[in-house]
């Protein structure tokens, strides 16, 4: 089937076949490599990305069930050669260690305050904590990861880490 | 040419501070490459069947329709591959002359002797046929008896090795002086008993294992891409296995996403990749699934554990006696026998006993193999003590902090010879203790507790604590022989400074998100005065880091970063001779600060680190004697374990009615020496913590009675998510070790260590008022109505906490909607 999808602001089409998870799509197909696959029950959240703005595990979506949507991966986070504020948030926090679970948790906390802010809801430790529920981590015990979403919905962040990193889309072209 | 500056004299040490991570960014984007991100063209995909059965004889194996099936290259059965095999697989750790270690190859042949133990393999054009072809291959199987009881196993009534005759493995003693240890039992005041089960725990790191191996396109070797722990080992064990040349074999370990010590590991995926990629002069690459990884991947724990205490009339423990049996599950791995003996030193805590002997036996199950997870052996010992020091605070009718005040061993005993005749080389316990008690504010926790005592009620307030000391730093290669374990602990380290005077740094050690670029950088700054950013850390592949004993019982600092630092002064020593010979100076009256010689007493001569480098690079004018180049390679060999420490606090709420545990506060003290990265060492310790507490609270793999894991995936077993766990809270001390000159200790195991006995003793603590007195892990709501049935004198099935203690793993009496409402309740 042919399925064309808008990854990261570019459009992108592809024969699959139906049985494909959007995940693999993502980094097969796509060679988008950045979202992870940690489990094969829907529980850990490595594979999170946003599908027309809503985080989503991409385990659990059909490749053609994307079909004319728009994705966002953690490789479409970083512009202009920037972090985006909750990556940044991540790092001056040490909310990640060995980094797999990382780009799931990015995704699933940037839509987490962006659900937060529609709903008029103030994001407090226990908040952010149920928010994650659907994204594990053996590494960080969470406590970190807490402390970057709750820096990053209030703005606390540093002036820039200087860190410089490559642009945006990551979409090979 | 100078492209670098350097730091000023004012410069501050970077080592202590918070620096951020340099590994982020790349993880932080997308950008991390783990094994199975890396493309390579025209790899075949392999997929492993695996037996259904824990126990089974295969009588035939029917590969045809596979073979047939779209996509599939091959299909071989353990037959098919036999004579691949040189050698079987490594057991690195025979921990005796007389240790029972049967015959494991990849894929097995004569029979299954545990579920997920591999029959066959597929390889295919994708991982899609592979996986497809998979349930394709026709296997008929005569089932026999599981084996998962450990002290079933031991009668032999069925056998799993039938050639060995035995479930035995192997027992080990460390017996001491025996007949002080009678002596301390006959004439103590006081006697407590623990009989305590380590329950299966599985590692899962995020990333499931992933392997791939290219050959190289000429000159028959091969580049084995790995998601592990141990590159270097790695290399060895697959060229003792495959008869192949070492040098024909490269390792490398790209980013790997976690591994607690089940990365720690020869396993049959990765032989199997590079013998088939070997043959077929293909690459051939593998990827676990999840639910693949809870049955292939090794296991953690497995343990029943037996400890008497003895105490004279005051509770100063007098002689400690210990008796295991230890889980080896259905083979050998790389140190699964060893796993225990690194806890037998531990098991008197850290306290001042003079007595202590110690006996395991390793017995054979059809389970996944046991080894290395988090801790490995000490979180077990630790568990024991405390929990004994808890009964015996009970029998003796003191507090449980007031016990340990009694028998810490007190700070001017150090450096302090244990009864094991280890050393411990540094600890402050008293005072750690104190700094953790402050500040979870004990004795306000204790009178809450007596005023709501003294009102009734159903939730119950529970304090619980324990202290510990970690044995890290694995190992000094000399107490390594001593324990007949095949292989040193020294730890390699290269330190360059490159013609620009940027530093290369090459080490021995592989991080798996420890942040070991930004730590050994922090090092090299303050040493060779240079900014940390100008340093640049290679690691995790054998032919850049051609030496190396890689990550594990938190020894990549103590060892490969007092590498590091060794080097550096080296680097350092022959900088100064040039510096000297160049400003017409003696060595004798240069200084050197913030990446500057000056001669002292001359303020207008100076010369920066990167200009002397500069000068070893052109070699235009260096001393006769000296050769071109800033280079030092040094090989450290550790003199001593580090010794790490601390105590934990952890304040819970157990609700009788309906068996929840609410974790109220956890406050951990954990002295891990001087710090490099403040920032670092709080994440490892926060992480380990909450490993602790998993295994305390909601962890466990559960094999029923036929021996099929039924926990067997993240739907299933339950990895703490950010609402299951506490925000903790740490308190410092900070007591630098004096064997190493950074004055560091260990920390990666620490967290895990003082927390399972520090949770479970807090909700015992909760419910001893109802006459609880023991918990079987995890405690889940389950357990604790068991407890609670038990303490008041049973009803029902007759279910106590001591009678299900007489398994580990299999909780075979409760039915299994039981388990289902216990998993699920616990979260």
């Amino acid at each position: 089937m042919n399925v064309t999808v808008t990854v990261n602001g570019v459009e992108r089409s592809a024969e699959v076949e139906p049985r494909l998870l959007l995940v693999h799509y993502l980094r097969e197909v796509l060679g988008l490599t950045g979202t992870n696959v940690g489990c094969d029950t829907t529980s850990c959240g490595a594979c999170t990305v946003h599908l027309d703005g809503d985080s989503v595990k991409s385990c659990t979506v059909l490749a053609v069930q994307a079909d004319g949507s728009e994705v966002t991966t953690i490789e479409g986070m970083a512009r202009d050669g920037v972090l985006h504020p909750m990556q940044q948030a991540f790092m001056e926090n040490h909310g990640l260690q060995c980094g797999y679970c990382t780009p799931g948790m990015v995704m699933a906390a940037t839509a987490l305050i962006t659900e937060s802010e529609a709903a008029g809801r103030t994001l407090d430790d226990q908040a952010v904590r149920v928010g994650l529920e659907g994204n594990l981590c053996r590494c960080t015990g969470y406590q970190n990861i807490v402390a970057s979403v709750l820096a990053c919905a209030a703005g606390e962040l540093g002036d820039g880490t200087g860190v410089q990193v490559r642009d945006g889309q990551g979409v090979p072209a | 040419m100078t492209a670098t500056e350097p730091r000023t004299n004012e410069s501050p040490a970077v080592t202590g501070t918070r620096l951020l991570r340099k590994e982020d960014p790349v993880l932080l984007t997308g950008e991390g490459r783990y094994t199975d991100d890396l493309q390579i063209p025209g790899a075949l995909h392999m997929a492993v069947v695996r037996s259904p059965f824990a126990h089974a004889r295969i009588t035939s194996i029917d590969t045809a329709e596979a073979e047939a099936s779209p996509g599939v290259v091959a299909v071989y059965t353990g037959a098919d591959l036999a004579d691949l095999w040189a050698d079987q697989m490594p057991s690195a750790w025979p921990v005796t002359d007389d240790m029972v270690n049967p015959p494991h190859f990849p894929v097995t042949q004569d029979k299954a002797r545990y579920v997920g133990d591999a029959v066959a393999v597929v390889l295919a054009e994708s991982n899609v046929a592979a996986r497809d072809a998979v349930d394709l291959v026709d296997v008929d199987y005569d089932p026999l008896p599981a084996v998962v009881d450990l002290e079933a196993a031991l009668t032999d009534e069925v056998v799993i090795h039938e050639d060995a005759g035995t479930n035995k493995s192997y027992t080990w003693d460390l017996e001491i002086d025996e007949a002080a240890v009678t002596k301390a039992f006959d004439e103590a005041a006081h006697t407590v008993t623990g009989k305590f089960v380590q329950q299966r725990l599985l590692p899962m790191p995020m990333e499931p294992r992933a392997v791939a191996c290219v050959p190289e396109p000429f000159g028959g070797g091969v580049t084995l891409y790995s998601a592990t722990q141990i590159p270097h080992i790695l290399k060895v064990m697959t060229a003792v296995t495959l008869g192949m040349s070492e040098a024909d074999i490269r390792v490398v370990a790209p980013a790997v996403g976690g591994g607690f010590g089940s990365k720690l590991e020869v396993y049959a995926e990765e032989l199997l990749c590079t013998a088939l990629a070997h043959k077929l002069k293909r690459p051939v690459r593998w990827l676990e699934e999840r639910s693949e990884n809870a049955q292939a991947t090794i296991h953690g724990r497995g343990q029943i554990q037996e400890i008497d205490l003895a105490a004279d009339a005051d509770g100063k423990v007098t002689g400690v006696r210990v008796r295991l049996l230890a889980d080896m599950g259905a083979y050998l791995q790389l140190i699964t026998p060893g796993i225990p003996l690194l806890g037998s030193f531990l098991y008197c805590g850290v306290y001042d006993v003079p007595a202590f002997s110690f006996t395991c036996t390793g017995v054979f199950t059809t389970m996944t193999p046991t080894d290395a997870y988090r801790g490995a052996g000490r979180p077990e010992a630790t568990y024991a003590i405390e929990r004994g020091m808890d009964l015996l605070a009970r029998e003796v009718g003191v507090d449980p902090a007031e016990i340990r005040r009694r028998n810490y061993i007190t700070t001017d005993q150090f450096p302090y010879t244990a009864v094991t005749g280890l050393e411990y080389d540094s600890g402050n316990h008293e005072s750690g203790a104190e700094i953790a008690l402050d500040l979870a504010g004990y004795d306000d926790l204790r009178a809450e507790q007596e005023q709501r005592r003294s009102e009734g009620g159903t939730k119950h307030l529970g304090i619980g604590m324990a202290s510990y000391f970690e044995m890290c730093g694995l190992a000094p290669s000399r107490v390594l022989a001593s324990l007949n374990y095949s292989a040193g602990g020294w730890e390699s380290a290269t330190v360059r400074m490159m013609p620009t005077g940027k530093v290369q740094v090459v080490s021995g050690a592989t991080p798996h998100g420890q942040g070991h670029e930004t730590s050994w950088s922090m090092i090299v700054a303050d040493k060779l005065g240079v900014s940390p950013d100008d340093v640049e850390v290679l690691h995790s592949d054998t032919n850049i880091s051609p030496h190396g004993l890689d990550t594990y019982g938190s020894r990549s600092l103590p060892v490969g970063g007092v590498a590091v630092a060794l080097a550096c002064d080296q680097v350092l020593d022959k900088a100064k001779q040039i510096a000297a010979h160049q400003m017409e100076a003696s060595a004798d009256d240069l200084e050197f600060s913030g990446g500057v010689f000056s001669v002292r007493g001359s303020p207008d001569k100076e010369m920066p680190m990167a200009a002397v480098a500069f000068e070893a690079f052109t070699a235009h004018d260096l001393p006769d004697d000296v050769e071109p180049n800033l280079t030092a390679q040094v090989t450290y060999d550790p003199p001593n374990f580090s010794w790490p420490f601390g105590t934990h606090v952890c304040v819970v709420e157990v609700d009788e009615e309906t068996g929840a545990v609410e974790v109220r506060d956890y406050v951990a003290v954990d002295d891990c020496g001087t710090q490099i990265n403040p920032m670092i060492v709080e994440g490892q310790v926060h992480g380990g913590i909450v490993q602790g507490l998993a295994q305390a609270l909601f962890e466990e793999a559960v094999y029923d009675a036929d021996g099929n894991l039924s926990a067997g995936s993240l739907a299933e077993y339950l990895v703490p998510a950010a609402p299951d766990v506490p925000t903790m809270r740490l308190g410092q001390s900070v007591t630098p070790s004096p064997t190493n000159s950074l004055g560091v200790k260990g920390v990666g195991e620490a967290g895990t260590i003082g927390a399972a006995p520090t949770v479970i003793n807090a909700v015992v603590d909760a419910l001893s008022h109802l006459g609880v007195t023991e918990m079987r892990m995890p405690a889940s709501p389950l357990h604790i109505w068991e407890a609670i049935q038990a303490a008041r004198g049973g009803d029902g099935d007759g279910l106590t906490a001591e009678q299900t203690t007489d398994t580990a793993g299999a909780d075979r009496d409760a039915p299994s909607d039981s388990v289902q409402a216990d998993q699920g309740g616990a979260s």
